[in-house]
């Protein structure tokens, strides 16, 4: 393996970390709805931080090893309008992710329509990156 | 992701946006389960709300996402108009991952079965916890199948 297979490794491996855990958060949001959520508060606190936290660590190694792969292969430049786009759209996406951990860590349950409102922003915009990066356009 | 695209041109793009998707979501529902597992082995007092959490998962989400990702990946190789013979490892050790993963997640969803009737009644945690070891393995190998499909070893 050379360097150029272990960037785009390691740039896939991040984007599964970041949508996974983004996954993963939206299966807590489900599980605690209702009156009579399955999970204690604290549980679902704990689940919370560390899926966010993953999120996170996705969510940077995407755009460190997105930007180095970009550097190094001919042919894509950093200002290709699908590369820009993603980068854009990554940076919205990010403070989106942020405002809601924010929210649900504040007040999970006075938070929680905020957080919900704001995580489902950060999940729009992993999908609209996920298109961009298959379908390409303009390059 | 940008380099798996360029191989087959854009007739390939919507099937593999399917299978990277479907990987996506079942790499995510399968982190679920095993992360509400590892909490609720160190958090005994709410291993049951946590078990039951983490059997729903499986069952809810993990069977369609896995549906989702095999289907893209077969819809994937019938575009690209592999030429006969062409048997790469890469494409072997995804196939081989996802044809054993069927198999784990078959498992998996039949101890989820039994594990959420024996959770009404305030046992099988045991259930849980067997689920969430199977997905932390299906976990890695699916890191492997994500290596063999980027790296793409010959």
């Amino acid at each position: 393996m050379d360097l150029y297979d272990w960037l785009l490794f390691l740039h896939v491996l991040s984007a599964f970390l970041a949508v996974g855990a983004l996954t993963a958060l939206w299966a807590l949001v489900l599980s605690t709805r209702g009156a009579t959520p399955s999970l204690s508060p604290d549980s679902a606190m704990r689940f919370g931080r560390a899926g966010g936290i993953l999120v996170g660590v996705g969510m940077v190694g995407v755009v460190v090893f997105g930007i180095w792969l970009a550097i190094r292969i001919d042919g894509y430049e950093l200002w290709d309008p699908w590369i820009l786009a993603s980068i854009v759209i990554w940076a919205l996406s990010g403070w989106a992710g942020g405002q809601a951990g924010r929210a649900f860590a504040k007040d999970p349950i006075g938070g929680r329509r905020a957080g919900i409102r704001f995580q489902a922003l950060n999940s729009v915009g992993l999908f609209v990156i996920l298109v961009l990066m298959i379908w390409k356009p303009g390059a | 992701m940008s380099v798996l695209a360029s191989i087959g041109g854009d007739k390939v793009n919507f099937p593999l946006f399917l299978h990277v998707l479907g990987a996506m979501l079942l790499v995510g529902t399968l982190l679920a389960v095993a992360l509400a597992t590892a909490i609720g082995w160190r958090r005994p007092d709410d291993a049951v709300g946590l078990g039951r959490f983490a059997l729903r998962t499986l069952l809810i989400g993990v069977v369609p996402a896995y549906i989702l990702m095999r289907v893209g990946a077969q819809w994937t190789e019938a575009k690209e108009n592999f030429p006969d013979g062409f048997d790469p490892a890469w494409l072997g050790i995804g196939q081989i991952t996802a044809d054993a993963g069927a198999l784990l997640i078959i498992i998996s969803g039949t101890l989820s079965g039994i594990g959420l009737r024996k959770l009404q009644r305030g046992s099988g945690v045991g259930f849980a916890r067997a689920v969430g070891v199977i997905s932390i393995l299906l976990l890695v190998a699916y890191l492997i199948a994500v290596w063999a499909m980027t790296a793409k070893p010959t």
